[in-house]
């Protein structure tokens, strides 16, 4: 805008970029695996690194039962529900930048997250009066089904009312002040739940909130694993139709996009995505805000064949760190996993918001 | 791209028959036409230029014929097809627009930005095979923003955005390309650059393209033909030098106390009530002193007057005479001490 350069004068050296592209795809996945090793060996119980890594790749259980039992039951579903966790919001967050072409949407910010608890508090009012957010970790495979579904329609409901009302006021700050009003609305009735119910259910949903991985085991997890499969499947999917709206609605109509259906199947990806996590593991926060910038900046990219499954890899990558960070290494400790989150995301959007400033109001 | 430039024309690449554009009705309010009914036909090989006054509807005009918007009535055809019979993706591999709307994409590099352009050629997934990225390239080296290939397209100036955005439409391999106030916002040397490009364009690849501006005196001379959308009649299509001789120019953007100058083929900024002033000479030095003399009040002819002005015939070392009938001349060295001259003499009692 105000580099008016001689042609030829301030080139950069015409690299091709590609194997850097893939350089950095095999870096995050290394980071991943690495991370999933460490995640599964910290912990109140110090399992060596290379025993949990012989068992992973396949050379037996650990020799002794205890040790094969918490891997097992605790430490690998917890592992694999931090790499859905982290893949999914990761994903969303990049789906809802592209689509609002606001770098400050995310799951939380948009108040996606609250319309997912929204739909779990009406799922447990509903269930039989168990007004228990924790109860999520107790229901069975039908009501895992159940909470999936209510809290993706909370979400998606949401979203499409965020995303009719951004239509009319194309304003950065508007858009989040409407996320920001529609969490307000979420949390009243949830208080209005909360201030009917027992000390100890508000206990309960304050836990939830402080969002957790572990506990979401068996039956949930294979809900949790599928439903995320799926909406990371849509996204992969709607590779191109996001690549078309980085240029905006109107040109990627030009470019022979059905806008109305691309953009359909993003928001049910998106609401598929953080609903079911938000169900099972409560909000967690600045995931799917900080991953997408942090993997442009280190991709060096727009093109969403390459930015998506980089997100899900960085996603995952992070979240597995935050969790063991969680862990306190070297004490009996455990963190809230949002607490984590927000101590390092929150520093990532603040440099997003002082990096450049936001659009200009035309 | 290696359409040979047709002679004659075999067929319009755009016709419109009967059109009317404008706003459908709503739940509250009849449909609101913006103009029409319009006859258009936009040939391939030809740089057409949409002119117009504000609020006429030549972003109406361009939006019907990109398809983005319904026509109120009418047929519209697309190579010889109707245009609301195409599907998306095949209307996109018709017809390519460039928009004034910015582009906000974090970490798009102008590359990324011209491949998108392949969109409607490609399958599923977008990826692109060697003749897409042949494409790609052709449209950078023709467009000469091969250079900067690698930079984010947020950080380029207006007029290097204007030529990538440009060079996206090409890639699109599209018979018609439409662009909208693509000059808005360029300086001078940027707004010539860019319709001579584009006017390149239309003769080496036989592209049909159409560009609304607000740039009077650059569509004058770039343009095959110009389409000219008055705010209220039909529109008006042909050679520019026939519009302005016909006094239709004029007729166009007719306001209080603007007058179109058919000799000039520029806008009067002034209306001079002034003395009349006979000015001799020919040249630049003449053009630029009746320039001088118009924006002072005077009113240059070309037979006798209340003074006489005669201009150097050269630029350089020239001298400028004023002379009132029947007394004697004076010698000015500039264009500024020729008007201080004549200021003082007028203020004088005749």
């Amino acid at each position: 805008m105000l580099t008016p350069t001689a042609p030829g004068a301030a080139d950069p050296p015409p690299a091709p970029p590609r194997p850097r592209l893939a350089q950095g795809l095999l870096l995050l996945l290394v980071l991943v695996v690495l991370a999933f090793v460490l995640d599964v060996a910290l912990g109140p119980v110090r399992i060596p690194v290379l025993t949990v890594a012989r068992h992973l790749l396949g050379h037996g259980p650990p020799a002794d039962a205890a040790t094969a039992f918490i891997v097992h039951q605790i430490r690998l579903p917890k592992a694999l529900t931090a790499l859905a966790v982290g893949s999914g919001l990761a994903v969303s967050g990049l789906q809802m930048q592209t689509l609002f072409r606001n770098p400050l949407a995310g799951p939380s910010a948009l108040g996606l997250t609250a319309g997912a608890g929204l739909g779990v508090a009406v799922v447990m009012l509903t269930s039989g009066g168990v007004a228990s957010a924790l109860a999520v970790r107790q229901v069975g495979l039908a009501g895992s089904w159940a909470l999936v579904l209510a809290a993706t329609a909370g979400a998606a409901l949401v979203l499409a009312l965020v995303l009719a009302l951004a239509a009319r006021v194309r304003d950065n700050v508007v858009l989040l002040i409407v996320g920001l009003m529609v969490a307000s609305v979420t949390g009243a009735l949830v208080s209005l739940w909360q201030y009917f119910s027992a000390p100890e259910q508000i206990q309960a949903y304050l836990l939830w909130t402080f969002g957790a991985l572990g506990g979401v085991g068996g039956a949930q997890l294979a809900v949790l694993a599928t439903v995320v499969g799926a909406g990371l499947a849509l996204a992969l999917a709607s590779a191109k139709p996001l690549n078309a709206l980085l240029l905006g609605e109107n040109y990627a109509r030009s470019l022979g996009l059905r806008v109305r259906r691309s953009r359909s199947l993003i928001i049910l990806s998106t609401s598929l995505l953080a609903g079911s996590i938000t169900a099972f593991c409560g909000p967690i926060g600045f995931v799917g805000i900080a991953v997408p910038h942090l993997t442009r900046a280190l991709l060096g990219t727009a093109d969403h064949r390459v930015l998506l499954p980089g997100a899900c890899l960085l996603g995952a990558a992070l979240v597995l760190a935050c969790d063991c960070l969680a862990q306190l290494p070297g004490s009996q400790l455990t963190l809230p996993i949002n607490v984590v989150t927000s101590l390092l995301g929150a520093p990532v959007v603040l440099w997003v918001v002082l990096r450049r400033p936001l659009r200009a109001a035309p | 791209m290696s359409h040979p430039a047709p002679t004659p024309p075999p067929a319009p690449a755009m016709v419109a028959d009967g059109l009317t554009i404008g706003y459908p009705a709503g739940r509250k309010s009849p449909p609101r036409p913006v103009a029409g009914p319009l006859q258009l036909a936009l040939w391939p090989g030809e740089l057409v230029c949409l002119l117009g006054p504000n609020g006429a509807g030549k972003s109406t005009l361009l939006r019907t014929l990109a398809g983005v918007q319904a026509p109120l009535g009418g047929h519209l055809a697309l190579g010889g097809r109707p245009l609301a019979s195409f599907s998306a993706e095949a209307r996109a591999r018709q017809l390519s627009i460039v928009l004034t709307e910015r582009i906000e994409a974090a970490h798009l590099t102008v590359l990324e930005l011209v491949r998108l352009g392949r969109l409607p050629h490609t399958g599923w997934l977008g990826g692109l095979a060697a003749r897409d990225h042949a494409q790609v390239q052709a449209a950078l080296a023709a467009t000469g923003t091969a250079p900067w290939a690698h930079r984010p397209v947020g950080e380029l100036s207006d007029g290097e955005r204007q030529k990538v955005l440009l060079a996206r439409a090409l890639a699109q391999d599209t018979p018609v390309i439409l662009l909208d106030e693509p000059t808005a916002h360029l300086d001078l040397p940027n707004r010539v650059a860019l319709l001579r490009l584009l006017h390149h364009l239309a003769c080496s690849l036989g592209k049909a393209i159409l560009l609304s501006t607000h740039e009077l005196d650059l569509a004058l001379q770039a343009a095959d033909r110009v389409w000219l959308l008055p705010t209220t009649g039909p529109l008006l299509a042909g050679p520019p030098e026939d519009l302005v001789l016909s006094g239709a120019f004029a007729a166009a953007f007719q306001r209080e106390g603007l007058a179109f100058d058919p000799a000039t083929g520029t806008f009067e900024l002034h209306a001079p009530t002034g003395p009349a002033v006979q000015l001799l000479g020919d040249g630049a030095a003449a053009f630029w002193t009746r320039r001088a003399l118009l924006r002072a009040g005077f009113v240059p002819t070309s037979g006798p007057g209340a003074w006489r002005v005669t201009a150097p015939a050269g630029p350089a070392s020239g001298v400028w005479l004023s002379q009132r009938p029947g007394q004697p001349a004076q010698a000015h060295a500039t264009i500024g001490a020729l008007l201080l001259g004549l200021g003082t003499a007028t203020s004088q009692p005749a």
